[in-house]
């Protein structure tokens, strides 16, 4: 009779960690600028169908890195949790905390109780009336909140240093959108960006703040 | 709470609720409804003019013989293109309304693009047919829909009956309590190239017209301030005439109806 070879659990969380890690490294990352009127998603992204970035509720944006079909999951499973929600109480009573918390619970038990991690990076934007919420949610459900600027991906870091320098409390859309160009830019200034795919959460912009930004708006 | 990831249930919103048991029920048994009184919205109507579709609606609800709300909204725009107006039994209206404009944007969001015109109408018409067990109760919902074609890039509007039959109307059509006069005034004075102001004065004389005969319609209000809304939709979506807007019209129709 066979006996499992024995496998000590730090040695499995670490190989589930680093098999998620690397899937996520292979994606393009998504960089996120707080700016005076809402905050601004911006994506390298090649495709024109295949968004990465999407509107969750009135005030709340979703963002996604790796594999395609596990975050396109997660934007459904939140969608249908935040229409429940405002159906069943009100609109306002939806908001970006909970369901980053929910985000991070259902990566956690994916990543502890099924037989692959999920291989992404969430990035749940909120706005308020006077600022922005932006969580991070990675593949094995660690949540952290960042504060003005956000990125998720293999180059989350170095962008978020970069936007982190260049960024101005209060700045023009305009100029949110330039910085967060030139922080991909200066990552990957050996190679073109292959297209870009942006999206602004507006405050001006009534009940629905979600408005997904045109070729034109994001030519260079 | 961790996120429910099995989608099995469909794409729709509905039957997202059916399978959460979310769903909303009036558990009627065989009691007698007549001698229920729940209030009631009256009437609303609908007009096409050359670049979209105007749609008005009186702000009163009547509980028998009385008032019971001289402020109801009865015509909501139910997404950027499109808006729907309820008459008849207004508590199961207003919730019905709410499941539409969340169903079309749930829709929205989950596809990346909206139902087309005609799918939003198609599901409105299952929407009242539902009702159906609650109308032979005396709880009846007709509502009205009306919207900007994107693809063929026409306004059009769509009139229901109780039993969910979906009818598209060429030209106006109005629903409630006074709407057989308000179809009578705007049969003799309706033109398919209207422009926007003529339209929307038309329909003004419409409601006022129908609030002369149908004691259950209430039309302009000036004294409390009270208007009818109104909504147009065309091209660049649908636009919510504030008071200020309405009120001139308001004063126009009243005198032009007498």
């Amino acid at each position: 009779m066979s006996m499992p070879f024995y496998v000590p659990p730090e040695q499995l969380i670490k190989d589930r960690a680093e098999y998620a890690r690397k899937g996520i490294a292979r994606g393009r990352s998504i960089a996120a600028v707080e700016f005076d009127n809402g905050a601004l998603l911006l994506a390298e992204n090649p495709s024109r169908t295949l968004h990465k970035l999407s509107e969750i509720y009135d005030r709340i944006a979703f963002a996604g890195v790796g594999r395609y079909n596990e975050f396109e999951s997660l934007r459904v499973a939140g969608i249908r949790h935040a229409d429940i929600k405002g159906y069943m109480y009100g609109r306002p009573d939806v908001d970006v905390k909970g369901l980053a918390n929910a985000f991070a619970q259902t990566l956690g038990n994916i990543f502890t109780h099924e037989v692959k991690p999920y291989e992404v990076e969430i990035l749940v934007v909120g706005i308020s009336e006077t600022g922005s919420d932006m969580f991070k949610i990675l593949y094995d459900g660690t949540l952290s909140d960042e504060h003005g600027v956000g990125a998720i991906g293999g180059q989350a870091e170095e962008l978020v240093a970069y936007l982190s320098s260049h960024s101005e409390v209060g700045q023009p859309y305009d100029r949110a959108l330039e910085i967060a160009k030139d922080a991909f830019r200066s990552l990957n200034s050996d190679r073109g960006i292959e297209g870009w795919e942006g999206a602004v959460l507006d405050r001006t912009r009534g009940r629905r703040t979600f408005r997904r930004l045109s070729e034109a708006e994001l030519a260079d | 709470m961790p996120l429910g990831l099995d989608f099995s249930d469909g794409p729709g919103f509905t039957q997202l609720l059916r399978s959460l048991q979310l769903e909303p029920t009036w558990p009627v048994t065989d009691a007698k409804l007549g001698s229920l009184d729940a209030p009631e919205a009256t009437t609303v109507l609908a007009a096409r003019y050359r670049d979209g579709v105007v749609m008005i609606g009186d702000r009163q609800a009547t509980e028998g013989y009385s008032v019971a709300h001289r402020r109801m909204q009865k015509v909501f725009p139910t997404d950027h293109f499109s808006v729907v107006a309820i008459s008849g039994t207004a508590g199961l209206a207003l919730d019905m309304v709410k499941l539409f404009q969340t169903e079309l944007e749930h829709y929205e969001k989950l596809e990346g693009s909206r139902l087309s015109l005609e799918g939003k109408a198609t599901h409105l018409a299952r929407m009242v047919r539902q009702q159906l067990p609650m109308a032979f109760q005396g709880l009846v919902v007709v509502p009205l829909f009306a919207g900007y074609d994107e693809l063929e890039e026409v306004g059009r509007l769509f009139t229901f009956d109780v039993i969910g039959g979906r009818y598209e109307e060429e030209d106006f059509g109005a629903t409630g309590s006074g709407s057989r006069e308000a179809r009578s005034y705007l049969r003799n004075r309706y033109s398919p190239d209207l422009e926007e102001p003529e339209a929307l004065s038309l329909a003004m004389e419409a409601l006022v017209a129908a609030a002369e005969q149908d004691v259950a319609t209430a039309g302009p209000d000036p004294r409390r301030g009270i208007f009818p809304t109104v909504v147009t939709v065309g091209a660049s979506g649908y636009d919510e005439l504030e008071e200020s807007r309405i009120e001139p019209i308001a004063i126009g129709a009243l005198e032009a109806v007498r």
